[in-house]
């Protein structure tokens, strides 16, 4: 009985589950409903049953019976284990205690000065996501390894381990600790510090008993976040680790280098600890956090002081300067001709046929895969939220959805890419092993969560009873959705391609484990290459993608203002 | 004892049936019985969380019945989900798609030629009074002007039932007393047959023609605005509608009540001597007297406060021989200036027996 009122909890609003009779419906209404059962089925089959596979991999034995705990037993008992476990523990803390701060730092600037630049600094901050993580670690063997420009740094090679990947992690998770923070210090209530104000609380008052408050349920998840990203990362690791092994190359190189699928398995399922551990904690969080901010509340002017506004442009710049200066490097590496004896500019680097890493067919198939994301992912997600939040009765299939919807947070790129190497390799029921689809549902599922957010956000804005109006109106739910939800909810649709597009543009934490000669992407051509010692045609190829990332980012918000002006009229009537 | 008649149209509009509705534990709707007929104006009046919403719900189809039936027009649609039953439905919120013009919103259930839907909604837009107004979008729209329009959409496909859930409590006081009186003529042209939810009582004694008050998924009574009025059935709704003086008493002997040590006698028929509950009488049904005229139930007041609220004076007292019985007064502006009130005066107040009502522990 509890957990079917949390289940109908967490659905939210009218649910008539447990009611004696089921809401009578049309056949419209059947047919979402069998929609729904299929967005269930589909979630179950690319996200469960991969997660099922791990877990049966890592209990099973070398004849394929159960071996129980023995690989957990044996694991972790292995020699360096505990060094794996302290290192990449290490390298997460550092990195979480130091993005946190910079990142505080940089949102409280654009949100509470008035300092000048703000679009500026907001674009600047968004640039790690348009590279993979790959880009930050080779820009750092440029600027600090051992031929490096500011190699003087960190002499003899000291870059190389704890402080190239703590560099490289702060480089690639700042915009996702960033974005976080931007919108806790958002919700500001004005008229908290008016009383405070009113009240005599100096500044350092202020901060603790309103600012703090109010701001640390965004700190907490976005240290998580942090933490969970860098663990499970093995993009920086990978490329300028050196002798400093962590788990998440651990993993990439028992599967990938040694087959050696169960250890592999058993590092997956530690892996997916932390996520699921910041996934309940932020949870928890949530629930508490919904009654801070009212609708009574008035936003809250920032401060005018020219003090505030300085020391804000102060840490503005360091930062996009840092950020500028890590992308530059990598940029100014691709069209170098050789770092660092001739310093000639030349496209050498992009004659990628030349090269081993898969060529240009690799970016053409990045391409591809953006797009197939792009369009799948975007009609799967917008489809599954919108049945999750309209479709009356049926509460079963909205809680299994909004369920497995939920998941993919909790699981980090490089374990679902494990899964799926367990459960579709060498499947005979579902061929798809090494397909462009296959990669791109891999894409589509890590990715779902911030999607399917994005979409549920700008479902549930819109007024509850539409369809129900429509209902009485003897309109079926489809013209509904053609005429009405979808052009309303045009923008947050824009943002969820926009997003789809470039997550799989820059991904390799999942794919890595699941393309063939064929399927090559560029991420992993960035890897490769790298692996090769290519570092340059890496530089360049990465330097590509971004390029890639950024026009697209552009078209979107070029085609959004177009579709905005056309067809949102409304909006601003 | 009515003969039954073959007459189609005496069929009723609509006809509830021992509507029951519960939400696991919680029953939110007990045994409603509800007849309305071909184009009557019915209100379902009650406090938040009485189960008028959720039963407006039920017979739009939008919440499942747990037990008994609804009959449009004799026709059975319990079972029948909303597309499929016969009503257009009107939101608090007005719930306009804001990404269409008026005119597209109201012709949004309207099916043929284009140009029949633009003459239907042209004609629908004069009768809500908003000629010339296809081509704006709802946000340009006030509160008072989009309301009208979800009335048109909803009329707009001639449904033989208007369903109004507390379609005024979102517009401003001087709005709201436009609109009533405005959806009330609508209504009596159009001999529409309507259901409205409302929390406000002065909304529902003013527009209905019957009202349906409603208290923790029951119904307590079923009468005209008058008649609920002036005769509640029960204290619930003596209590809710309009205000009151409440006192507690004992029944004496036939006729005749203790309140405090006082005895006053009343015209209603009473329940066993020695039972006790609560009488209640109206403030505009106390009198007041410039002179001592003497008669049952009649005593010197004291005044303690004076309230102008517009029309009439509300005048609150306190009846020293009555152990300091509070009593609160409505009077015209022409009866005060006769009273010649003073401060510190004495004024002779009487309270009807035919108009105090007793509610003994039972009827509540």
């Amino acid at each position: 009985m509890n957990g079917v009122r949390a289940l109908r909890w967490m659905v939210g609003g009218r649910c008539s589950a447990g009611a004696s009779a089921a809401l009578p419906q049309d056949s419209a209404q059947r047919l979402a409903g069998g929609l729904a059962w299929g967005v269930v089925a589909l979630l179950l089959v690319f996200l469960g049953l991969p997660l099922v596979a791990i877990l049966g991999q890592a209990l099973a034995g070398p004849d394929g019976g159960y071996a129980g705990l023995a690989h957990f037993t044996a694991i972790t008992a292995s020699p360096g284990f505990l060094t794996l476990v302290g290192n990449s523990i290490a390298a997460a803390a550092t990195t979480t205690v130091i993005t946190i701060p910079l990142a505080f730092g940089f949102a409280a600037s654009l949100t509470r000065t008035r300092m000048p630049g703000k679009p500026l600094f907001r674009l600047l901050a968004l640039i790690p996501l348009l590279a993979p993580s790959l880009l930050p670690g080779i820009s750092l063997v440029y600027l600090f390894g051992n031929q490096g420009v500011l190699k003087g740094w960190f002499p003899e090679g000291g870059i190389y381990g704890l402080p190239g990947i703590v560099m490289g992690e702060v480089f690639y998770t700042f915009p996702h600790a960033l974005m976080i923070l931007l919108t806790a210090l958002s919700l500001a209530d004005g008229r908290l510090y008016e009383a405070a104000n009113a009240l005599g609380a100096g500044p350092l008052r202020r901060w603790f008993t309103v600012t703090l408050p109010s701001v640390r349920h965004g700190l907490v998840s976005s240290a998580l976040v942090v933490f969970t990203l860098t663990i499970t990362d093995f993009g920086v690791p990978k490329v300028i680790g050196g002798q400093y092994s962590v788990l998440a190359v651990e993993a990439y190189k028992q599967v990938v280098g040694q087959q050696n699928f169960a250890r592999g398995a058993v590092i997956g399922l530690l892996l997916l600890l932390p996520a699921v551990f910041s996934f309940v904690v932020d949870h928890r969080l949530q629930q508490r956090q919904q009654a801070l901010l009212t609708a009574r509340a008035r936003p809250l002017q920032p401060s005018g002081s020219r003090w505030a506004g300085g020391a804000g442009l102060l840490c503005c710049s360091l930062v996009g300067a840092c950020l500028v200066l890590i992308l530059g490097m990598a940029v100014a590496a691709a069209f170098i001709r050789l770092w660092p004896y001739r310093l000639d500019l030349t496209f050498v680097h992009f004659n990628f046929d030349d090269m081993d890493g898969g060529g240009w067919l690799a970016w053409w198939n990045s391409l591809r895969l953006a797009v197939l994301t792009m369009t799948a992912g975007t009609v799967l997600v917008f489809l599954g939220a919108w049945l999750q939040e309209k479709l009356t009765g049926a509460g079963a299939v909205r809680i299994l959805i909004r369920l497995l919807a939920m998941l993919p947070m909790a699981v980090p790129g490089l374990v679902l890419g494990l899964g799926y190497v367990f459960f579709f390799n060498g499947n005979r029921w579902l061929p798809l092993y090494g397909t462009m689809a296959l990669l791109a549902l891999c894409t589509i599922v890590h990715y779902y969560t911030t999607a399917h957010l994005t979409a549920t956000t700008a479902l549930r804005q819109m007024d509850r009873e539409f369809e129900a109006v429509a209902a009485s109106l003897k309109v079926p739910f489809w013209t509904t959705l053609r005429r009405v939800t979808v052009p309303v909810c045009l923008p947050a649709i824009l943002e969820i391609a926009r997003f789809l597009f470039v997550s799989a543009m820059t991904t390799v934490s999942a794919v890595v484990f699941l393309y063939t000669p064929d399927t090559v992407l560029a991420s992993v051509a960035v890897l490769n290459m790298d692996d090769a010692g290519d570092t340059a045609a890496a530089a360049a190829m990465a330097t590509l993608i971004v390029a890639t990332s950024a026009f697209v980012c552009l078209l979107f918000a070029l085609l959004s203002r177009w579709l905005v002006h056309r067809t949102q009229r409304w909006r601003h009537a | 004892m009515e003969t039954p008649r073959s007459d189609v149209s005496r069929e009723p509009a609509l006809a509830l049936a021992g509507l029951h509705k519960r939400y696991g534990e919680f029953t939110a709707l007990s045994q409603v019985d509800l007849t309305v007929a071909p184009g009557e104006f019915v209100c379902l009046l009650g406090p938040s969380g009485c189960g008028k919403t959720t039963l407006l719900r039920l017979i739009a189809g939008l919440e499942a019945v747990s037990g008994g039936r609804i009959l449009m027009r004799g026709r059975d649609v319990t079972q029948l989900p909303p597309m499929r039953r016969d009503y257009g439905i009107v939101f608090q919120n007005y719930a306009l798609f804001p990404n269409l013009s008026v005119a597209d919103n109201i012709a949004y259930g309207l099916r043929g030629r284009r140009e029949d839907k633009m003459r239907r909604v042209g004609d629908l837009l004069a009768l809500v009074g908003l000629n010339g107004a296809e081509r704006k979008f709802p946000a340009q729209l006030s509160g008072g002007q989009q309301q009208r329009v979800a009335l048109a959409r909803a009329l707009a496909t001639n449904p033989g039932l208007l369903l109004l859930d507390e379609p005024l409590s979102a517009l401003d006081a001087r709005v709201r007393e436009h609109l009533r009186r405005e959806i009330k003529d609508l209504q009596t042209r159009l001999g529409v047959t309507t259901v409205m939810v409302t929390h406000d009582q002065e909304e529902a004694l003013a527009m209905a023609d019957r009202v349906v008050v409603m208290s923790r998924g029951q119904v307590e009574q079923i009468g005209t605005p008058s008649e609920i009025y002036g005769q509640p059935r029960t204290a619930f709704v003596a209590d809710f509608i309009g205000r009151a003086n409440w006192f507690e008493a004992t029944v004496r002997r036939h006729g005749e009540i203790a309140v405090d040590r006082v005895t006053l006698s009343v015209a209603q028929t009473l329940p066993e001597p020695g039972s006790t509950g609560r009488v209640f009488l109206r403030p505009e049904d106390v009198r007041l007297h410039p002179v001592w005229l003497g008669g049952p139930n009649s005593a010197l007041a004291r005044p303690v406060k004076i309230e102008h609220l517009g029309g009439f004076c509300r005048i609150s007292l306190t009846v020293p021989l009555w152990g300091d019985l509070p009593l609160l007064a409505d009077v015209s502006q022409d009866e005060l200036a006769r009273l010649r009130l003073a401060p510190g005066q004495l004024v002779p107040v009487t309270l009807p027996a035919d108009r105090l009502r007793m509610f003994t522990a039972e009827m509540v």
